[in-house]
């Protein structure tokens, strides 16, 4: 029986009726893995340690976790203890890790299997997934197009079905960007609600794991399984977790929907616009009401992010100097020259082109105009939406101005054209705010995503107006057609 | 024409914590290279620090003892630079908020105090050790210092000359050893400071340009380097140059400074607030717990033994100028009752040991039970005081009790009355001419018969019975 394109709640329920083994899955998704070897989702498989864990969990056969003898994918951005971690990139093509992160501990520690580790852009910077040292990823909708970035790897491997769930990091939109032109749902938590140890860092201040799966539900059960304090993160929250499950079938009757004025929809494709307005019109045969809502400094976003997340990854990205570990290059003199090559040769384009901006942001001279000033900017931002959730619930938008393009017709002239791509999703990150992304139909056979950005800690009510939204609509149901890829 | 100095001191004081500032690995110094390493200090991807309070606790107090403002609330900067010693290329400090601000340290000289005030003090890493000459073609990187939590005091520049210098970092080190902050050891690196020079003419406003000497780590290189380098300035000016504003090294091996290659000091640091750390705070009740433990300082200290142990001002003071010989002392005081005669021999017998060992109490064979025995001993009479020297002596060598070697060496006093008389007797019938002179009136001989006295009973004759009963014989 093919499991493939099957959720996490369906595979429990085989799990747990005996209709398939853990071991069963995990191989089913190996071999799915090697049958798709062409969309390019995996930098690193664990197929030994991964199906010795299945085989242990069908021993064990005591566990009552949801997750117990799942298979995922994890994000190559994640450090495994004993499994490559490359970041795709060729500074750390080598670097096996001595530590897991606690996001994947805990994942690991809930009875899942983790199968591989998928591709990205390199140190997560990209919105394409073209910036990995391992090559492109294909959208499995369309052969030749862009996953999405930089989450493209895992999103690609659930929207393929190769596993129903993966990780990812979300940076500026990494995770609900990749999602979206997937077709698939993934969520961005709170800043600090899953732990950054042993995620190897982008923008510390930006940065923040979540799950992508084929449903709002599964998405809540990975996210039940990753979040909490953790003693080694100082910026991980110390506040109790709810079930995200508990609530997640409540009525959306009174809910309030609010609309960014000044994200002017009216100028974007009208395809785009159409998805939009009928899931306007879902939720409000759903019961739910929507206001326009004003965020004045919203539209400072993007220009604040790519002075924040440039600064903190020129200062992230400064271990990396061939030094103790990583790629060292090989005749280097003396020890600046060692810098040099190791760092020249080890880094991407893109990596370099965000070291710079980055260096140059916090240079003296320039810190005030850039990173001091972006910081104020970006309190701007939060008191913006601090204003708005005090009359609204969830704030709607698309989640990417347009559907997944062409691999290299973005951005290789001009960056920025590729960076205006996160436009929508940016905010929810300099303002530490959850927010999801659900397939809301599609346009010209490829997906469209509708994010829902949440409130502080609210990640309850976003994954409730989605999975109420996805028991009212099947485009998160649709499956693409895959044969190009055998 | 005459000029002046002005010199600030940044002194680095490493805290002495068990583990390190942003990680759970030893401190410990002296182990092998990189096994107090773990994997933050190492800057591995994806790993994050996060605080060790009792870093903040010996800050606080120091902040306390030079009566400065205490930041309750901590904000830490990354310094970034790239160098091989520095796993994370960023060093985490303190730039816009030190927890220490303000305050002021006397220090003692010949004539007088003198107070210098502190501008700050803030708590940041150390990194680690580059080895450049151990491996040939090759330099080696240590990391077990990479993350010890530091503590770097900057003095406002008020300090005049390389003397002042000495007595500032003296007063420095006893502080931050009275306070238990910091072992202060200056071989080990524990206690070393950067130093600021510059040159004015006498009664100019403006400050000259300064030159900054990097690391010196002992008393006699700070006065030695301030001394070249101030000499260098006048000369530089009195040949009508400039100084130049550099870093420079002083190297002890030829008594001189010169400049860093560029290169190791060209930076533009990049500080920016360290995204991986929320700020810390530190509660009032932490506060207040700090006041309450704070330890006795050394003006407290000689105050209490002038009014408990009827010290005078002056031993007092000798004895409090270094804490672990005011811990012996307050130790052995415990078990003894002749407070005085413990001070003498403090400042004379066991001070002059010390300082032909170049050792401190605390690492010699020394107890403060042995010593309080020793006094205990001389002050009953078991022995007298030139026979505890002699103990004294085995007592530095062997670590031995003073009980076990007058048992083993059989040197208890004799003040038996009977028995020094008898001994007397042999004496004056053994010397009778030396008995007659003395009796004709050449009274110096009396010594003579103590001496034959003390040679006969191998110097165990108590003196004080020896004088009173020979002076009733030879009447």
């Amino acid at each position: 029986m093919s499991v493939q394109f099957k959720s996490i709640t369906e595979l429990r329920a085989m799990l747990d009726d005996k209709l398939i083994s853990a071991s069963e899955l995990t191989e089913e998704s190996f071999q799915l893995a090697k049958k798709y070897k062409e969309l390019n989702c995996f930098v690193t498989m664990n197929e030994e340690l991964g199906k010795k864990n299945a085989n242990t969990i069908d021993l064990d056969n005591k566990s009552n976790s949801m997750l117990a003898g799942i298979p995922l994918a994890q994000k190559d951005l994640f450090c495994t203890e004993g499994l490559r971690t490359t970041c795709s990139s060729k500074i750390l093509a080598n670097f096996i890790p001595p530590y897991s992160a606690t996001a994947v501990k805990k994942l690991e520690d809930a009875g899942s299997i983790t199968i591989g580790k998928t591709n990205m852009d390199e140190f997560a910077m990209g919105s394409s997934n073209e910036t990995s040292f391992f090559g492109n990823v294909h959208n499995p909708w369309k052969k030749g197009y862009v996953p999405g970035g930089s989450s493209g790897g895992s999103a690609a491997a659930v929207c393929a079905g190769i596993v129903p769930a993966a990780t990812g990091t979300d940076t500026g939109g990494s995770i609900r960007q990749p999602a979206a032109h997937c077709g698939i749902t993934g969520l961005k938590p709170t800043y600090g609600r899953v732990s950054r140890w042993g995620m190897i860092a982008f923008a510390s201040s930006l940065d923040q794991a979540g799950p992508l799966a084929r449903t709002a539900e599964d998405c809540a059960i990975l996210l039940n399984a990753m979040s909490g304090h953790d003693l080694k993160d100082t910026t991980s929250l110390n506040t109790s977790v709810p079930d995200f499950l508990e609530n997640i079938n409540q009525p959306l009757d009174g809910l309030k929907i609010g609309i960014i004025k000044e994200f002017n929809l009216g100028d974007l494709d009208i395809e785009v616009q159409a998805r939009f307005e009928d899931s306007k019109r879902t939720y409000e045969k759903l019961g739910a009401q929507f206001i326009e809502m004003s965020l004045p400094n919203i539209s400072a976003s993007v220009p604040t992010y790519y002075s924040i997340a440039p600064a903190e990854c020129s200062s992230n990205l400064s271990r990396f100097d061939g030094v103790r570990f990583g790629y060292r290059a090989e005749d280097a003199d003396n020890l600046n020259d060692l810098y040099i090559q190791s760092r020249s040769e080890g880094f991407g384009d893109e990596v370099k082109r965000r070291i710079l901006i980055g260096t140059y942001a916090l240079s003296a001279g320039y810190y005030d105009a850039y990173y001091k000033k972006a910081q104020q900017v970006r309190r701007l931002i939060k008191n913006d939406f601090d204003n708005v959730f005090k009359s609204v619930d969830i704030l709607m938008t698309p989640t990417s101005p347009n559907t997944a393009f062409k691999f290299g017709s973005k951005g290789a002239q001009n960056p920025v054209e590729l960076y205006l791509e996160d436009l929508f999703t940016i905010s929810s990150n300099l303002a530490g705010l959850p927010a999801i992304s659900i397939p809301h139909g599609q346009v010209n056979s490829l997906p469209v995503g509708l994010q829902l950005i949440g409130n502080f800690l609210r990640e309850d009510q976003l994954l409730n107006a989605s999975h109420i939204f996805q028991q009212n609509s099947d485009f998160h149901l649709a499956q693409p057609n895959l044969e190009n890829f055998e | 024409m005459s000029w002046e100095t002005v010199i600030g001191l940044e002194t680095h004081v490493q805290l002495s914590t068990k583990t390190k500032l942003f990680s759970r690995a030893s401190t410990a110094f002296g182990a092998s290279p990189n096994t107090n390493v773990n994997l933050i200090d190492c800057g591995l991807p994806g790993v994050l620090p996060s605080v060790n309070k009792e870093a903040f606790y010996k800050a606080i107090r120091f902040g306390m003892a030079i009566d400065a403002q205490i930041n309750q609330t901590s904000i830490f900067d990354r310094k970034n630079y790239f160098y091989a010693d520095l796993p994370k290329g960023y060093q985490i400090t303190q730039m816009d908020l030190p927890i220490v601000l303000g305050g002021s340290i006397d220090i003692q000289l010949e004539e007088s105090i003198k107070t210098i005030n502190i501008t700050r003090a803030h708590l940041e890493e150390d990194a680690g050790k580059s080895i450049h000459d151990e491996y040939d073609g090759f330099s080696a990187i240590d990391l077990n210092r990479a993350g010890t939590p530091l503590l770097e005091i900057v003095s406002e520049p008020e300090i005049s000359d390389a003397k002042e210098a000495v007595a500032y970092m003296k007063a420095m080190h006893q502080l931050v050893t009275y306070l238990d902050v910091s072992d202060g050891n200056m071989a080990q690196g524990s206690l070393r400071c950067d130093a600021n020079v510059s040159i004015r003419k006498k009664g100019e406003k403006e400050l000259g340009t300064r030159t900054e000497i990097k690391n010196i780590n002992s008393f006699k290189f700070i006065e030695k380097a301030i001394n070249f380098e101030i000499k260098r300035q006048i000369k530089l000016l009195e040949n009508g140059e400039k100084v130049t504003q550099e870093t420079r090294l002083y190297d002890s091996s030829k008594d001189e400074t010169r400049p860093m290659r560029s290169k190791e000091f060209a930076n533009d640091y990049r500080y920016f607030p360290e995204p991986d750390l929320l700020p810390v705070v530190i509660s009032d009740e932490e506060i207040q717990k700090i006041r309450n433990e704070f330890p006795e300082l050394p003006k407290e200290k000689e105050a209490r033994y002038q009014d408990k142990f009827g010290l005078s001002a002056y031993d007092s003071q000798i004895i409090s100028s270094s804490k672990s010989m005011a811990d012996f002392f307050d130790a052995a005081a415990e078990k003894i009752e002749n407070y005085s005669l413990l001070s003498n021999w403090l400042i004379g017998e066991i001070s002059a040991y010390l300082n032909k060992e170049q050792i401190e109490i605390h690492k010699s064979k020394l107890t403060s039970d042995n010593v309080a025995m020793l006094i205990n001993r001389i002050d009953d009479q078991t022995i007298s005081g030139k026979i505890g020297k002699s103990i004294f002596e085995e007592m530095c060598l062997s670590g031995s009790t003073p009980d076990e070697i007058i048992e083993s060496q059989g040197l208890k006093q004799i003040s038996d009355d009977g028995a020094i008389e008898e001994i007397i007797m042999t004496v004056i019938s053994e010397n009778p001419s030396q008995v007659k002179a003395y009796l004709d009136g050449k009274d110096k001989l009396f010594g003579f018969f103590v001496g034959q006295v003390m040679k006969l009973t191998e110097g165990k004759a108590n003196p004080t019975a020896v004088n009173s009963i020979l002076k009733d014989k030879l009447k």
